[in-house]
């Protein structure tokens, strides 16, 4: 049985129950239901009509939570037992639920988790092993989201930007090496491209083609037992050139519209990388150009501290340093970036000390082993 | 039996190798070091004695109770790390003595110079949630 045709069905069968007039937590909650019943019996048993089976089988769960509501109340819920005529396209209710779990209301693990159960159909325990949690904590993270948002209409027309900054943190959250791990940055691709079948915004096609890019060098990026590999030693061979090309060609419809933003700003610095076969080789001067675009959009000290990192490529590491000057020296790998800096201009006492120093500061372990490993090079250097 | 083998930053009453920080190591000393640790936990994964391994984070506070209606007092950053934790492994044993076995094999983690790193580990039994035996 394939999954990942049950996970499509869940956006809109949540549409249909919400139609019919059950408020969106409830009809969330019923459809997890249904969808972990189905997983369970269809593998022995497909049904014919996916769709009807989940919507019937949800709608049958929701009757149920409210009866025991209603008797629980003492109270009378009013609700439609037949779908209403013209219930609108299915295609309106997934963007709608796009940006309703995406609210700015919700913080972002939040708005994380509940996109990927009512939007990408993955259990909660799915989401829960993902994020290396407790089932029960993952369950209790959802429900507190639903009802911080419970009182938003679900017709109301959302900021596209908070979806796509979900969908980029669901991506970033990368994968685990256990097959049985759901693979997040797949899901966040599959959610993207359901996104820009639904609109036509040339941020999303932006956000789709940054994340091809990435995903199609992703195996480069680690070594054995999940070691950093720097850009400069990566295999390009290992990378997937059909992903690329894809990428490209979404980017380039997309810039030719001529509404710039920042994720098709950031995805023609991934085409450059991409489209490279060496670091030394890669148009680095054209890179530093689409970094002052990028500045321009969001004025972000982080991309203010990769710009130097090109600008360095670029035009040396003099003027590497000198745009460094321009970074807040709190922002995140600043050390780091300082020390690569530091001994491309020859100064190796102090890039040691510096790539010790980042090595401390670093937020996980495949970069602080990786800048102890450098720290322990650049002595080395020293001691020749 | 669940233990906890706590890795301090240079813990343990008197180290009995006094070693230099990492980072002054050779290259191939960091990698010799890090193998030796991965190797370890692939090898409890095989056994079946794996439970968690975490890093943490050299940064970080202390931090207390600032009394009625005021913040949280944080006492930071360290100033000081030796007696700190570094990190941790979670295993689940047959007996004290395999967990004793364990810590004494990944306290032989090469360093510089290639030489064990005899490092005192703290090894910790987990307390029950639920009791035991008659009453």
């Amino acid at each position: 049985m394939d999954a990942s045709l049950l996970r499509e069905l869940v956006p809109a069968v949540i549409g249909v129950l919400v139609r019919r007039g059950a408020d969106f937590a409830s009809a969330e909650d019923a459809v997890q239901e249904a969808l972990i019943r189905a997983l369970e019996t269809w593998p022995d048993d497909p049904p014919r009509d996916p769709k009807g089976w989940l919507v019937a089988a949800a709608w049958r769960r929701f009757l149920d939570a409210v009866r025991s509501e209603t008797s629980r109340r003492g109270r009378e819920l009013v609700v439609d037992a037949e779908p209403p005529p013209d219930p609108g396209p299915a295609a309106d209710d997934s963007l709608r639920l796009y940006f309703l779990c995406a609210h700015p209301a919700l913080p972002p693990a939040a708005a994380v988790a509940l996109t990927l159960r009512a939007v990408g159909g993955l259990t909660t325990r799915q989401i829960a092993a993902a994020h290396l949690v407790p089932e029960a904590t993952m369950a209790q993270r959802i429900s507190r989201a639903k009802k911080r948002i419970a009182g938003e209409p679900f017709d109301r027309p959302g900021d596209l930007g908070t979806v796509l900054r979900v969908l980029y943190l669901v991506f970033n959250e990368g994968y685990g090496g256990d097959p049985d791990h759901t693979d997040l940055a797949g899901e966040a691709i599959r959610l993207v491209r359901q996104l820009a079948a639904l609109t036509d915004d040339p941020e999303v096609a932006g956000l789709l083609a940054l994340m091809l890019l990435h995903h199609a060098r992703r195996a480069s990026r680690t070594g054995p037992r999940g070691r950093l590999v720097p850009l400069a030693e990566q295999d390009r061979s290992r990378w997937d050139t059909g992903l690329i090309a894809e990428g490209v060609a979404i980017l380039q419809a997309a810039l030719a519209r001529d509404r710039l933003g920042e994720y098709q700003a950031q995805a023609a610095i991934a085409a450059l990388h991409a489209d490279a076969p060496s670091t030394a080789e890669t148009d680095w001067v054209q890179i530093v150009e689409w970094y002052d675009e990028l500045l321009r959009l969001t004025d972000s000290p982080v991309v203010r501290l990769n710009r130097a990192v090109a600008v360095g490529e670029a035009d040396g590491p003099g003027a590497g340093l000198a745009a460094l000057a321009a970074v807040d020296p709190g922002v995140p790998r600043y050390a780091a970036v300082a020390a690569h800096l530091l001994e491309r201009a020859g100064d190796l006492e102090r890039a040691a000390g510096l790539y010790a120093e980042a090595s401390r500061a670093a937020p996980s372990v495949p970069e602080r082993d990786h800048l102890t490993r450098e720290a322990a090079r650049v002595r080395q250097r020293l001691r020749a | 039996m669940k233990y906890l083998i706590l890795k301090h930053y240079r813990g343990g009453p008197a180290p009995a190798v006094d070693w230099a920080p990492m980072d002054q190591w050779t290259p191939d000393e960091v990698d010799a070091h890090f193998k030796y640790m991965q190797d370890f936990a692939d090898r409890l994964v095989e056994t079946g004695e794996f439970v968690d391994s975490q890093a943490l984070s050299a940064e970080g506070a202390f931090v207390r109770h600032g009394g009625e209606g005021r913040p949280p007092v944080t006492d930071g950053p360290f100033a000081e790390t030796k007696d700190l934790i570094a990190g941790w492994m979670i295993i689940d044993v047959e007996s004290w003595d395999r967990a004793v076995e364990l810590a004494g094999e990944l306290s032989a983690a090469p360093g510089a110079g290639g030489e064990p790193i005899h490092e005192w580990l703290e090894v910790r039994p987990f307390l029950t949630g639920v009791p035991g035996g008659t009453h």
